[in-house]
């Protein structure tokens, strides 16, 4: 995407972080992000999200490793003199200062002047539809209004940059999609670039341009939502990122975008080689539940098929969601759409299903 | 579904309507929270309320006068004193009588203490008197019995007094006796008065009866077979003296006329009646028209006196009026404890503020450490802190001498730390250090550490980030550790004490004087009242200027 780390916008090259100078917390981390994008760092709890972003505003030191702002290194820059807006996990708004003081505060520290403060608090205040709200305490403030304060807060002093620490997740689920939502918007709309963290997949894929999968410390895979979604680069990805159907064998075969794999119970399954480059490799092939089929003549001819036994039918309203014995696995899920035409499986049903071998990804084992 | 747009009040589900109910369950639930405070309540007022209303009580409370001298200050009452002159001759002849109750019921020097307070040389006027009373009643004693030797015995006396009716004085003459004693002087005395003797020798009556209360109850001893006190002869005489006594007398016909008549026939030959003149032979304070007016100005049950006192005042005759310059010392001294006591809280909350943030924000590890090195002061008894400051601070003591090695200060010059106000600023600073640090502790402990980062994020230097956002959110613990030193600081008294010198001391050292030295415990309750009210002054001014509520000892 860029040809150097001078060209991006943010760059870590190469960084490394420890607390305790025993284990590595980030371990050789390069992300480059361009201007203007939102980028989302995803991952499960204690894989190094937040200590990425507190390098990056400087409230943590890297130890190893370069950290570049607009081609500048930025290691020995104090934080307040790097200009990052940063909205935190629980918003930090300063219990003892009004909204407007709160927003006031940035725009002071720089020394300007009443009425151009003034102005700008108005204005950042309406962007997030606070207009009202200037008057009150942190405290008289509900969780989403305090959300949206804490985003004018870190917006009004204009920075280009700006990170968030799970900004969303003191709140109740549709509270935060449509926080979600204007987040994006805001951030689209005044071009700046956004890295965002999160451990909510949902919220990372439907947000960001980019999403870096973090896991122990390293940055699993790095694209945007759909290439993420479809075409996870290893076992890791394919299972954080959606739901998944899982299945362990061992490559019998290998031609280009096909490859056969024999799997533990002995079937053989059609699949595309991801992360296995020769026969005999032990491999996880994952298959998205709402991409098994079960009508065989939407399946090519020769298509190697499973037997499957129904185990159980949940009607969840807009799919269905049935989960099946298959190959010695016990937790094997389809996902159908709730169409007039879509047959109800009720339990104890012998069916057949197969799939199109290129939405069967053989990953690393 | 039921009606519920009915009209009248709700009704809960039985009926009852439902704030009744609502009543009656909140009752049952404060009853029962008081049964569990009942225990604490009771301590609190045992151990607190009632030391309190009786120290305020004490800091007015004046009945000793008036119930160990309550014929003179009767007889006072008409005396103006500004002329110069003496009382009348009724004030000493009333304070004959009851001098001499006093002495026999060692009350007098008691009542010698209490107005030595208010003038210095009083206690040992009474002292002294009260040892030479006898001879003041000598002369009539002997008169009496050289006229009659029947006086001479007990029993004339008794029978002659003897009779019914007289009840009334005697119970007059209990109670002078209880007031002053400040017990029950209840119980059969083997002694009825007669009434008739009572209008006759009204002086003679009331002597004697006294004596009999004393003798039957205190000393337990049969009336009749005991001889009165002088104070019954005296009386006797002045009784002869009074106008129309004589003739009264000669038509008396009952018990003892003949003793009677034979001191009537005496009477001629009675020496002269001057109590003022043998008051002052005894001892010349009886001359001095200041005594009197003291005695006067204090007369009353309950006096102002103290509080003046107190406030460097004292009570004129005509109302209340500064003290000599050279006898004030209460209010600057309680300025002083105020100042000190600002400067320590001032100086406990600059060296107290950075360790706290220091416990608040070091690794739990470290932070342990520290604490327990607050802490460590608690676990040494009071005495040998203060003990060890005083080696400190000697000017032979450690810190000169590590001065005088460095050479900051010149080893003829040594700084004096002790004995002094300095001596007592330092030494109660580290004394009352953790009663600052721990408050502010625990509030620094809330504000979490994403504050400080989210105000540098914006663009706060350290310093901003500290002053704008960081301190202000501790000011609650700065207010809680205030008041805490400051209010300890009001009442210290072991400290100043020690290192204070004369110029460190406390408002609670001279307290402390009243209450075991001079025993002015009067004076000690209305200096104490006085610092109860200033603190509770400063309490009020404090929640109207910073707001109590934003006093937090954590959460
Ligand atoms: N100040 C610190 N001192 C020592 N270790 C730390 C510190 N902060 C974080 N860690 C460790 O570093 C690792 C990564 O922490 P980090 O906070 O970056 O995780 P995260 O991805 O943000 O997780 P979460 O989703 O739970 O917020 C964790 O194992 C954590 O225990
Ligand atoms: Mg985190």
């Amino acid at each position: 995407m860029f040809d150097t780390a001078k060209d991006a916008f943010v760059a870590f090259e190469h960084v490394q972080k420890s607390y305790d100078g025993e284990t590595l917390v980030v371990k050789d981390l390069n992300l480059q992000i361009g201007q203007g994008e939102f980028l989302t760092m995803l991952g499960p709890s204690g894989s190094g999200k937040t200590t990425c972003l507190m390098m990056l505003a400087g409230f943590e030191t890297a130890t190893h490793g370069e950290i570049l702002l607009q081609g500048r290194p930025i290691n020995n820059i104090p934080p307040h003199k790097r200009g990052i807006g940063m909205v935190f996990q629980n918003y930090a708004l300063f219990p003892h200062m009004s909204v407007a003081e709160n927003l006031a505060f940035p725009l002071e520290v720089r020394g300007m002047g009443k009425s151009e403060r003034e102005a700008k608090i108005k204005r950042a205040l309406d962007m997030v539809q606070m207009g009202d709200f200037g008057g009150r305490r942190p405290a008289q403030l509900s969780g989403g209004q305090q959300q949206r304060i804490a985003l004018a807060r870190a917006l009004v002093f204009e920075p280009e940059l700006v990170l968030m620490d799970e900004p969303l997740g003191a709140l109740d689920k549709q509270l935060r999609e449509h926080m979600q939502f204007e987040i994006t918007n805001l951030a689209h709309q005044l071009g700046i670039t956004t890295v965002y963290v999160t451990h909510d997949q949902t919220e990372a894929l439907t947000m960001s341009d980019r999403v870096a999968v973090f896991d122990d410390g390293r940055i699993q895979q790095l694209d945007p939502p759909d290439v993420l979604y479809e075409q996870p680069q290893n076992s890791f990805v394919a299972q954080f990122i959606g739901e998944n159907n899982t299945l362990t064998g061992v490559v019998t075969q290998i031609s280009g975008e096909r490859c056969l794999v024999k799997l533990d119970s002995g079937d053989e399954i059609d699949a595309r080689p991801v992360n296995v480059s020769k026969v005999g490799d032990r491999t996880t092939v994952s298959i998205r539940p709402e991409r098994v089929e079960m009508d065989k003549r939407r399946l090519s001819p020769d298509a190697h098929t499973l037997k499957g036994e129904v185990l159980e039918f949940i009607y969840m309203g807009d799919i269905f969601r049935t989960r099946l014995r298959v190959a010695g696995s016990d937790d094997f899920i389809i996902k159908t759409r709730n169409a007039p035409d879509q047959q109800r499986l009720t339990p104890g049903t012998q069916i057949e299903i197969g799939w199109l071998p290129d939405d069967c990804r053989a990953l690393d084992a | 579904m039921t009606d519920t747009t009915t009209s009248g009040p709700m009704l809960s589900a039985d009926g009852v309507p439902l704030k009744k109910s609502l009543a009656r369950a909140l009752r049952r639930q404060k009853l029962r929270a008081l049964i569990l405070i009942a225990p604490l309540l009771a301590f609190v007022v045992l151990t607190f309320v009632v030391p309190i209303g009786s120290m305020l009580f004490r800091s007015v409370e004046n009945q000793i006068v008036s119930g160990t001298l309550p014929k003179t200050i009767e007889a006072l009452e008409t005396w103006e004193g500004e002329d110069g002159t003496l009382p009348d001759q009724e004030v000493f002849q009333a304070l004959f009588f009851d001098m001499f109750r006093a002495a026999e019921a060692k009350e007098h020097t008691k009542l010698g203490s209490r107005l030595n307070y208010e003038r210095t040389g009083f206690s040992s006027v009474f002292r002294t008197t009260g040892r030479s009373l006898d001879d003041i009643g000598e002369p009539f004693q002997d008169w009496l019995e050289d006229a009659d030797p029947a006086f001479a015995d007990g029993l004339t006396w008794y029978e002659m007094l003897s009779g019914t009716g007289g009840e009334d004085l005697i119970e007059d003459r209990r109670a002078i006796w209880a007031n002053m004693v400040g017990e029950g002087f209840a119980g059969d005395i083997g002694f009825t008065l007669s009434g008739e003797m009572a209008e006759l020798l009204p002086q003679t009556a009331a002597a004697y009866s006294d004596w009999a209360i004393y003798t039957a109850i205190v000393d337990g001893d049969v009336v009749a077979e005991e001889d009165p006190w002088e104070t019954v002869y005296a009386a006797l005489a002045l009784d002869f003296a009074r106008d129309g006594a004589v003739s009264a007398l000669v038509a008396y016909s009952g018990a003892g006329a003949a003793p009677i008549a034979n001191a009537l026939a005496a009477l001629p030959s009675l020496p002269e009646i001057d109590f003022r003149a043998a008051f002052v032979a005894e001892n010349e304070g009886w001359g001095d028209t200041g005594n009197w007016q003291t005695l006067k100005i204090y007369s009353p049950d309950y006096t102002t006196g103290y509080f003046l006192n107190a406030i460097d005042m004292k009570k004129g005759l005509d109302g209340a009026m500064a003290r000599p310059e050279n006898q004030q010392i209460y209010v600057k001294l309680f300025i002083r404890t105020m100042i000190m006591s600002l400067i320590i809280t001032g100086s406990c909350i600059l060296l107290g503020y950075p360790v706290a943030w220091l416990l608040a924000n070091l690794p739990v590890r470290s932070a342990n450490v520290l604490m327990i090195l607050v802490l460590l002061p608690f676990w040494t008894s009071l005495l040998v802190r203060t003990s060890a400051w005083k080696v400190l601070l000697q000017q032979q003591g450690v810190i000169n001498n590590i001065l005088v090695w460095l050479g900051f200060v010149d080893d003829t010059n040594r700084l004096i730390l002790m004995n002094n106000s300095t001596g007592t600023i330092i030494a109660m600073t580290h004394i009352l250090l953790p009663f600052m640090i721990l408050p502010l502790y625990s509030v620094m402990k809330t504000i979490p550490p994403s504050y400080l980062r989210a105000a540098k994020s914006l663009g706060a230097t350290n310093w901003t980030a500290f002053w704008r956002v960081y301190f202000p959110q501790s000011i609650p613990g700065i207010g809680a550790g205030s008041i805490l030193v400051f209010i300890l600081a009001i009442g210290y008294y072991i400290t100043p004490e020690i290192v204070g010198g004369t110029d460190g001391v406390f408002i609670s050292n001279r307290i402390a004087h009243h209450i075991s030295s001079s025993l002015n415990w009067g004076l000690a309750a209305a200096l104490g009242s006085i610092l109860l009210v200033l603190v509770l002054a400063l309490y009020w001014l404090y929640d109207r200027i910073v707001g109590i509520d934003n006093v937090k000892l954590g959460g």
